[in-house]
């Protein structure tokens, strides 16, 4: 690339002149210097603005409910108790089965990808199964409710309950009228939604291995699945679990496609096909219409809990992921 | 030669690999068959609700005919208002990582902070925007919705401008450097006009990504029946009128949401491919 | 040259928000129940007096808290708000519509109509107590009608809901069970079933789900030709959802008993009664932050009492009798701007 000629005229030999330039830049500089420092201390002050909005709008719940909120299974509007141990579970039981399902799929894509695609179709396939994220949430959503739930309680929910209808744990797991909507159906909604995450962070931790380790191991006779198990993975084992831990980030905060199909019950059932609720669901759903500031107060709470974890887990996987790229050298 | 490889452990190994051969390729199936299974719905349901009425009509009340002008529009408001807020600040805080501030304990931090806000629940900034704004102002309004958009497009804007102004060689800024022109000059002139492709490459990477948002919209902006260009007052939302319509009974509300989500859906791939087009076109270059 | 068309770009951004001229939008919110009403009273209004109406149908709960907090210019709500709160808030309220909450169900070859329930089996299903279409209680009250062995998939509300406040309160008076382990009021903790938003998402629900049964007001089920099921009422006759039969609840109001006209319908005695019929309120600020908004709804609600009956009477409404509107006329005084004066004009 050319190099363009600077728009500023240097004339030589007046001082005058020279000092009035040579103040005009300083005095540039240090002003865009300060801008930039500024937007980007915005940056840290928009996170710090959010929890502390959050742990202010909360504080009536806390002082209400105290450590009883995380333990409480009420959500009774009417007398004011509120308790956040079934928006909890929901949340965590459909992030669990979403990254069941999401984890090993997304590392078979992962592998199909950079080991077993020929090289012409790797690019779209690659672009294809981005574009499964760039599907906004609430697309799913309706997909969801109108395609996938039906069908679920057509076809996969009674094959599900009746196939385990006799064998001991699973059928209080499996129980339960075939609502079509509930925990599973957002569990796996949620699978899909988090595949191209994990499966786009594990491409590119698998590209980061030298391919000396790989044709060492290639050249003693090893099959190619051997090379995945015995080299690849256990190389790119901590980047491998923070692309995991961001997909989870990403599962515990959605929200819309949630909200859609998961049933809307503030209740702990033990069949996953019952219906619950989830942290952002409970939001979305009551928060324009909560009365009262108890009402108002113990939502704010909720967000706060969910902000908490997911800050967590996603600082873990950004730890992670920065630990593999030092690694790599980059 | 075969003697050698007729072992039953080979064999063993050879049957593993063909075992994990064709769960991966299935696994890239799965994945693959969502997407047509999501997009073939998506374009069935929505291409028969698709006329120039969906573009030239307000939402009807339920039962009536109409179309999605109001949202339609008012998203287009949200999101070139969420641009305008968001973008400057997050390429000056970009550039303050990448130029001023490169080794600086200060961008390190902010880097952390910021990938985290990158994947944050929006819904979380949705309760934010709504204590500081809609309740202090005590009532829903667009500006509201913007704002809770801005800081969804921020974190985009921020990661891509950096990347793309570290990947400027320095031997560019050091030339110019060497010619005596200011530090702020240099990332003017220089290393923004190379990172050009790559800033709006983010600019409309952030775009797709608040393109569809619902959460942040349904305690701000809210929703509202009929066109308005009101930005004090309550404003409707693509998003926010497919939640609405899709969870309603009414047939032609349902089909209003299948045409919108086709809308958005189209918009947001149209964006990324886009997007990958003038990154692509930058390497090239 | 990129900061002036920036600039351009935020100094026409401000332009919008001043720009304020255009036809007149009143705000309100709340109550789904009277929903279908007040969107085709709005729809009729738009075309005769270029005002448009922006309802935000979010459950009476919303409609309460967003009047309360003055984002909008009206509230609507199913749950009457007792004359202590309404103190509270400086709150008029008024009665607009009365409507019936029917029970829909989908069951496989049951028609609209074909199937009745009473007081005591519907608590017993909504508390999860009986779990099959076929249970012998069910079958007691329609011998002459096939019930498949089908799981009972309960739909309610997950919104704060007037149509919950008036559902539960009619079990609440039907059984001491219900009363005593749920009890009354917009949202309640539901022992069973899938909450659905609105009495939109529990129509949308019903009719996606089999074997499902919820409560929605009767314009939803007979607008979406959703299966609704007769009721047998307290004087043990079996009456259907009609206007008929709603009328002859509404009937028995004693509007001037309660305070804030909070009348409610449930079990009301007659023949001919339905007994889960209810009444939708308006409330209003008696001294309003915006008082030409106020005008401009009174103007619309005016309006409403006197050309809505017969749009009304198309979804089974029941419009309110003229003695009532006359009462409410009278709450309209109550409405005054910073000068003390009444802003509404009776003409």
């Amino acid at each position: 690339m050319a190099l363009q000629s600077v728009p500023i005229q240097v004339r030589v030999g007046n001082d005058e002149q020279r000092a009035r330039i040579l103040r005009r830049f300083r005095i540039g500089d240090r002003t865009f210097n300060i801008l930039t420092q500024a937007s980007a201390i915005a940056v840290l002050v928009i996170l710090a603005g959010v929890m502390i909005s959050l742990v202010i709008g909360s504080l009536p719940a806390w002082r209400a409910f105290g450590f009883d909120f995380f333990t409480s299974q009420s959500w009774n509007p009417v007398t004011e108790k509120f308790g956040a141990l079934p928006a909890i579970y929901g949340t965590i039981v459909t992030s669990f089965i979403a990254m069941l399902i999401g984890v090993p799929v997304s590392l078979g894509i992962a592998i199909f990808l950079t080991e077993i695609c020929p090289e012409h179709l790797r690019r779209t396939i690659g672009i294809a199964i981005e574009l499964l994220a760039g599907i906004p949430s609430i697309i799913y959503g309706i997909w969801g409710l109108f395609v996938f739930a039906p069908f679920f309680q057509a076809h996969l929910q009674p094959f599900l309950i009746d196939a385990f209808a006799n064998v001991p744990v699973f059928n209080q797991l499996f129980a339960g009228p075939p609502y079509g909507i509930g925990l599973l159906t957002a569990g796996l909604i949620l699978a899909i939604m988090v595949l191209p995450f994990i499966t786009s962070i594990t491409r590119e931790v698998f590209e980061t291995v030298p391919p000396v380790l790989k044709e060492a191991a290639y050249g003693i006779g090893c099959t190619r699945w051997e090379v995945m198990r015995r080299v690849v993975i256990p190389y790119t084992r901590v980047g491998i679990v923070g692309g995991v831990m961001l997909g989870l980030g990403r599962a515990l905060g959605e929200t819309m496609a949630v909200t859609f199909v998961i049933g809307n019950a503030h209740r702990i059932m033990p069949s996953i096909m019952a219906p619950g609720t989830t942290i952002s669901a409970s939001i979305a759903n009551e928060f324009t219409e909560a009365t009262g500031d108890l009402y108002t107060s113990s939502l704010v709470a909720l967000g706060l809990i969910l902000f908490f974890i997911t800050f967590v887990v996603l600082a873990i996987a950004r730890l992670m992921l920065m630990r593999i790229a030092q690694k790599a050298g980059v | 030669m075969a003697a050698a490889f007729a072992n039953a452990r080979y064999s063993r190994r050879r049957r593993g690999n063909l075992i994990a051969t064709a769960l991966s390729i299935g696994a890239a199936l799965f994945g693959l068959t969502w997407l047509a299974l999501i997009l073939i719905v998506l374009v069935v349901k929505g291409v028969g609700g698709l006329s120039p009425s969906v573009f030239t009509e307000m939402t009807p009340p339920p039962g009536g005919a109409g179309g999605l002008l109001n949202p339609i529009v008012g998203s287009l408001i949200l999101t070139v208002l969420a641009v305008l807020f968001g973008t400057p600040l997050g390429i000056l805080a970009g550039t303050y990582m990448a130029e001023y501030g490169r080794y600086s304990k200060l961008t390190m931090v902010v880097r952390f902070i910021n990938d985290i806000l990158l994947s944050a629940p929006s819904i979380v900034v949705g309760l934010f925007v709504y204590e500081i704004m809609v309740a202090r102002m005590g009532h829903f309004s667009a500006w509201a919705g913007a704002v809770s958009l801005a800081i969804l497009v921020i974190p985009v804007v921020v990661r891509t401008t950096e990347d793309m102004l570290l990947l400027v060689p320095n031997t560019l800024r050091e030339a110019s450097a060497a010619l005596g022109v200011p530090q702020w000059l240099v990332i003017r002139d220089v290393a923004y006009r190379a990172a050009r492709a790559g800033i709006t490459t983010g600019v409309l990477l952030a775009v797709a990504r608040i393109t569809g948002e619902t959460a942040p919209l349904l305690f701000t902006a809210l929703n509202n029946q009929f066109f308005s260009w009101n930005l004090n007052a309550p404003m409707a939302s693509l998003p926010v009128v497919i939640f609405q319509f899709a969870l309603s009974p009414y047939a032609d509300w349902q089909q209003l949401a299948w045409t919108g989500a086709l809308l958005i859906t189209a918009t947001v791939l149209g964006l990324s491919i886009l997007a990958r087009m003038l990154a692509s076109k930058r390497v090239l270059t | 040259m990129r900061f002036m068309s920036y600039a351009a770009a935020v100094g026409l951004a401000a332009a919008f928000t001043i720009s304020t001229a255009h036809a007149a939008d009143i705000s309100g919110a709340g109550a789904t129940f009277p929903y279908p009403i007040y969107a085709k009273w709005a729809d009729a209004y738009k075309k005769d007096t270029g005002n448009g109406l922006n309802y935000q149908s979010i459950g009476s709960g919303g409609g309460i808290k967003q009047i309360e907090a003055s984002t909008v210019t009206f509230g609507a709500t199913d749950k009457p708000l007792e004359q202590k709160e309404l103190d509270a808030n400086g709150l008029i309220q008024f009665p607009m519509i009365i409507g019936g909450i029917v029970p829909v169900v989908n069951i496989e070859g049951i028609k609209p109509g074909e199937l009745v329930i009473d007081g005591p089996t519907l608590a017993k299903i909504f508390m999860g107590e009986i779990t099959k279409w076929d249970d012998a209680a069910i079958k007691k009250l329609n011998e002459k009608v096939e019930l498949p062995s089908v799981a009972i998939a309960v739909v309610h509300r997950s919104d704060g809901s007037g149509t919950t406040f008036n559902f539960t309160n009619y079990l609440a008076k039907v059984s001491p069970d219900w009363k005593s382990k749920v009890g009354s009021d917009a949202a309640v903790e539901w022992p069973t079933g899938i909450g659905a938003k609105g009495n939109e998402g529990v129509a949308n629900n019903v009719s996606q789900t089999k074997g499902s049964i919820g409560y929605v007001e009767y314009a939803y089920a007979k607008q979406n030709k959703l299966t609704f099921a007769d009721m047998m009422n307290q004087d043990g006759k079996r009456v259907p959802p009609e206007m008929k039969s709603f009328q002859a609840a509404a009937a028995n109001a004693d509007w001037k008993s309660v305070p804030g006209y909070g009348v409610i319908l449930t079990e009301q005695p007659g023949a001919a009664s339905w007994p889960i019929t209810a009444a939708s309120f308006i409330l209003m600020h008696t001294i309003p932050q915006d008082a030409a908004a106020s005008v401009l709804a009174l103007k619309f609600f005016d309006w409403a009492y006197k050309n809505g009956a017969k749009m009304a009477e198309e979804l089974d409404y029941i419009p309110m009798p003229a003695n009532v509107v006359e009462l409410s006329r009278g709450e309209w005084a109550k409405i005054k701007d910073s000068a003390g004066k009444p802003v509404f004009a009776m003409n």
